[in-house]
Parts: C-alpha cells; structure tokens; sequence
C-alpha cells in the first residue's frame, strides 16, 4: 500500500496556491487589462517570467532570499515569524509566484476583451471601480476564470523543481506527490512511482477535459 | 444651461485632429449632433460625460462646474449626472432586464420609476429575460431606460438607432420624444438620419474636423445646405393610394404630411418606407427670338 500523504500534500498545497492566487490575481490582472501607465510592460514581463524561467532558477533565488541568513528571510522570522524555507508556507509562497502568470493570463484577456462600454456605462451609473469590477466584470468573464483557477491548480500538481529547491523532502510537510515519484524511482521502487504518477496523470486529465467541457458548452448541449 | 468649451487632441486612423467645441446648450433643449464619422461627435459626448479628458477646458452644468483645467476640478463620471446610451447597448449579460435597471438605480431604488420606464418602453412582459434573448430594438430600449433610472439632468445618445430597421426607429424616436418631454431632460443626439432629426430635434450642431460649423434650428441647416434654389425635401413614403386612374403618395417631410401624385409606373418604384426626395422644377422663363 502506497503513502497517501504525498498526494494529500499536493492537494492542500494546490488548493491553498489557487486562492491566494485568485485574491492576488484579479487585481493585478484588472490593472493589466486597463491600466495605461508605461510601467507597464515591465509588470507584464514579471508576470510572465515564470513561463519560461527554468523553476530551478526561480527556486534557487527564493532559496536565498527566505535564508535567515539574508535580511530579507531574517527580517519574515524576526518580524512576522514565518519560517519560509523548508515551510508548507514556503511552498505557498514559491507555488504563488511561480502559478501566477497561469491565473493572471486568462482573466486578464478575459477583461480586456469585454466591450468598453461596459465599464463605461457602470461608471456614468456611478459605480465605483470595485463595484463594476465585483458586478459587472468579474460575473461576465466565467470562463477566464475557470480556465485560471483549472490552470493554476493543475500547474501547482505539477511543480517539481521550485518545491525541490525550497522545501526539499520533508514528509508530512513539504514532500508532495511530484517529489514522492522522484523518490521512489530512486529507491528502485517502480510499482508505488506508477501508481503516484497514474493518479496524478488522471487527476489532470479530468480536470482539464472538465474546463473544455464547460468553456465549450458541450455539457449545455448535451444536457438539453 | 450646459456650457462646453474645452480642446482635446485626438488620434484617428487619418492623423491627430484638434477637437475644439466652445458652445452653449439650453435646458430642457432637443440637440443633434450631425456630422461625418470620425468628426469628434462621440468624443464631444465622452467628454462631457467624463468617460474621456480634454487637454483643457471647462464644462459647467446648469451652475455647476463639472470641468476646470484651469484650478484641477474634474468630476469623475461617476458623479456627474448623466445618462448615457451606447452605440452597443451596453447592457450587463449577467443580469436581466429588471436588474439591470434595478442595478443603475442603486442604493437610493425608485422602484416606481423602475416600474414606470419599464412601461413606457414597453419591456413589462420581457423584464425578467437576459438581454440576449432580446433583439436589437428592445435591447435598445432597455437601454433607454436604464439611462434614465438615476434621473440625469442630460441624456446622451451615442447613435442609438443606427443598427435597427426602420420601424423600429421611428418607434423609439418617439420613445427617446416621450421621454425627454415627460422627464424634462437636456437630450443630446448623435445622429446621421435627417428625417430623425427633423422629427426629435430643436436646434442641430453640425460638427466637422473637430470643430462645430454650423448651429440651428434642423430644418433651415438643411434647407441652407441645398443652395441649388431648388424647391426639394426629403421625406418618407407613407402611404400609396390608388384613385380611379391615378396613384396618390402620402410623404411625411419633417413634420409635414404632404400629398404626391403620381402615375402607375412611377409607383411601382417605390415602397412604403422608402425615402425620397420631393422637387419640385422651377418654372423657368425661355427666351426666344422673334424673327428667325
């Protein structure tokens, strides 16, 4: 019998990156589909590194930033007593930054491509921009956001290499079912590595094919 | 009383043009703005619903300053009492016709104004569909009374009519007619129909390259256009009777019903609807020798 706490890991820690980067995605994605300040294309870059950044890279410089032994990681434990590095926390953390442009990519194009007027015609009403943000937007781009809350949550199942370099193996804590894989192919274990892998492979599956079942409205047509 | 007179620079697809309107609207006045595409008309209603800031300027409304570049007063749209009705409707697709209402009305809710636009625009059997289901005039006159639900001291049209079938037109203008005389609005229009703005319009801005060329009562703007001397009108066909031999037109030119005959060749050419001109040819006196 395999240990189901790899997985579970991996669930809680995709379940919690996929909030917190909801409530820290929509924001900036709101920014990014309206602002028209030349910084910009700078944000948009940032958000966009992870895509091509090799995780080990990203890995490696939140690795020395959360080290007690900087002022930044001493400064998280002095002040706010968070330990990031070997930490669930850090994962958290790390799987936030690293998901973020898988979140903040389909709201965002999701905002930019409503109609103008929509906005426009909350604000003559005088609405605030949080108002038409909460009622108007956010109500009319569903299926941006299903498609980034699917993505970020599948790409979390996934991480590997940012999770390697921060929070190692630590059962319990930081092992998560990505890791457990490695780890069992190492100790020649072939058998528990298929069954992680086969379980992750059809957690992924039906998920996305649940987002293009809904964002294409194949379920509506069937059901009637 | 609306004062305009501010400056925006714009960029179009034909180079930067200078939008310069310095001009004085009336309380409780009917105004179309008539012009080519691309000559600043909806620019000029953005503006002054605050949705698009000028380079500088002042607007004052009835008293009140809405714009001031001069000492940094800018209300934002929010705060400026405007109604305005999209090109593309605008309405929300998440809610239904009632909410949307019940949405622009905010926290202050009339629910017996709700209920009286509801019926003027005649949407009380459709009020709890999504606008999806709705067609184009009835999106449009959902439209219409969304706008007017917060009471705005100006109502600002931005071509509503453009997208619908003539019918249809001729209904909501005078949905927009019944409305502005029933809620004592200041309505501005964005129009190309000439017949629209003879019907709904008390004095036209006719703008240009940005800058307002001419202002008047709709019907001597457009009699003055036509410096042939000709004796002409455009107008609708209304009506097609057959008496004895004869066929006899019925044209609605402006507000005027007037009575053309005309021969059965001639009617078959046309349809209810259409619209024609109507000249008349000046009877021109001919000079003839005497003697060959």
């Amino acid at each position: 019998m395999i240990d189901w706490q790899p997985l579970l890991l991996t669930l809680k820690l995709a379940s919690v990156s996929t909030a917190v980067l909801l409530i820290v995605a929509i924001p900036l994605a709101w920014w990014l589909a309206y602002s028209k300040k030349r910084i910009k294309p700078v944000i948009e870059t940032l958000v966009s590194m992870p895509l091509v950044l090799p995780p080990t890279v990203l890995g490696f410089y939140l690795l020395v930033a959360f080290s007690p032994n900087n002022s930044f990681g001493a400064w998280l434990e002095d002040v706010l007593g968070v330990q990031l590095l070997f930490s669930f926390d850090g994962l958290v953390v790390a799987s936030v930054i690293y998901s973020l442009p898988f979140m903040v990519h389909p709201i965002q194009s999701g905002l930019s491509n409503l109609p103008s007027s929509l906005r426009d015609a909350a604000y003559v009403m005088g609405k605030s921009p949080f108002t038409t943000l909460l009622k108007v937007l956010l109500p009319n781009i569903k299926p941006a956001l299903l498609t980034g809350i699917v993505l970020t949550f599948a790409h979390t199942v996934g991480e590997f290499g940012v999770v390697l370099m921060i929070g190692g193996n630590m059962p319990g804590k930081t092992k998560v079912a990505s890791i457990a894989i490695y780890d069992e192919v190492e100790a020649l274990d072939y058998g528990a590595a298929n069954v992680y892998s086969l379980i992750l492979f059809a957690v992924t599956f039906t998920i996305l094919l649940a987002v293009y079942l809904v964002n294409g409205g194949y379920l509506k047509r069937f059901w009637q | 009383m609306i004062e305009l007179d501010f400056e925006k620079t714009l960029s179009g697809a034909s180079g930067d043009l200078l939008l310069k309107v310095n001009q004085q609207i009336t309380k409780g006045e009917f105004v179309t703005l008539y012009g080519k595409s691309g000559a600043g008309k909806t620019s000029l209603l953005r503006i002054l619903a605050g949705l698009m800031q000028p380079d500088k300027g002042l607007i004052k409304v009835n008293g009140s300053t809405w714009l001031n570049s001069a000492n940094g007063v800018n209300l934002k749209p929010q705060k400026r009492k405007v109604g305005f009705v999209f090109q593309d409707y605008a309405l929300f697709p998440n809610m239904t016709v009632n909410e949307n209402l019940l949405f622009a009305a905010g926290n202050g809710k009339d629910k017996g104004l709700i209920r009286d636009l509801i019926d003027i625009v005649e949407m009380g059997e459709l009020q709890h569909r999504k606008p999806v289901t709705l067609s184009g005039g009835q999106k449009q006159r959902v439209a219409l009374a969304r706008a007017l639900v917060q009471r705005p001291e100006i109502l600002m049209l931005d071509e509503p009519l453009s997208a619908l079938d003539h019918e249809m037109r001729l209904k909501l203008q005078h949905y927009i007619l019944q409305v502005h005389r029933e809620y004592h609005l200041t309505t501005i229009l964005i129009s190309h129909d000439v017949s629209e703005i003879l019907k709904t319009s008390d004095t036209m801005l006719v703008l240009d390259h940005g800058k307002i060329i001419q202002k008047g009562i709709p019907a001597e703007v457009f009699s003055h256009k036509e410096v042939s001397g000709k004796f002409q009108f455009v107008g609708e066909i209304i009506k097609v009777e057959k008496q004895d031999v004869i066929y006899i037109l019925s044209i609605l030119i402006g507000h005027e019903l007037v009575k053309v005959v005309a021969d059965e060749q001639e009617v078959t050419k046309y349809a209810i609807g259409e619209r024609v001109i109507v000249a008349s040819k000046a009877f021109n006196p001919i000079i003839k020798k005497l003697y060959q």
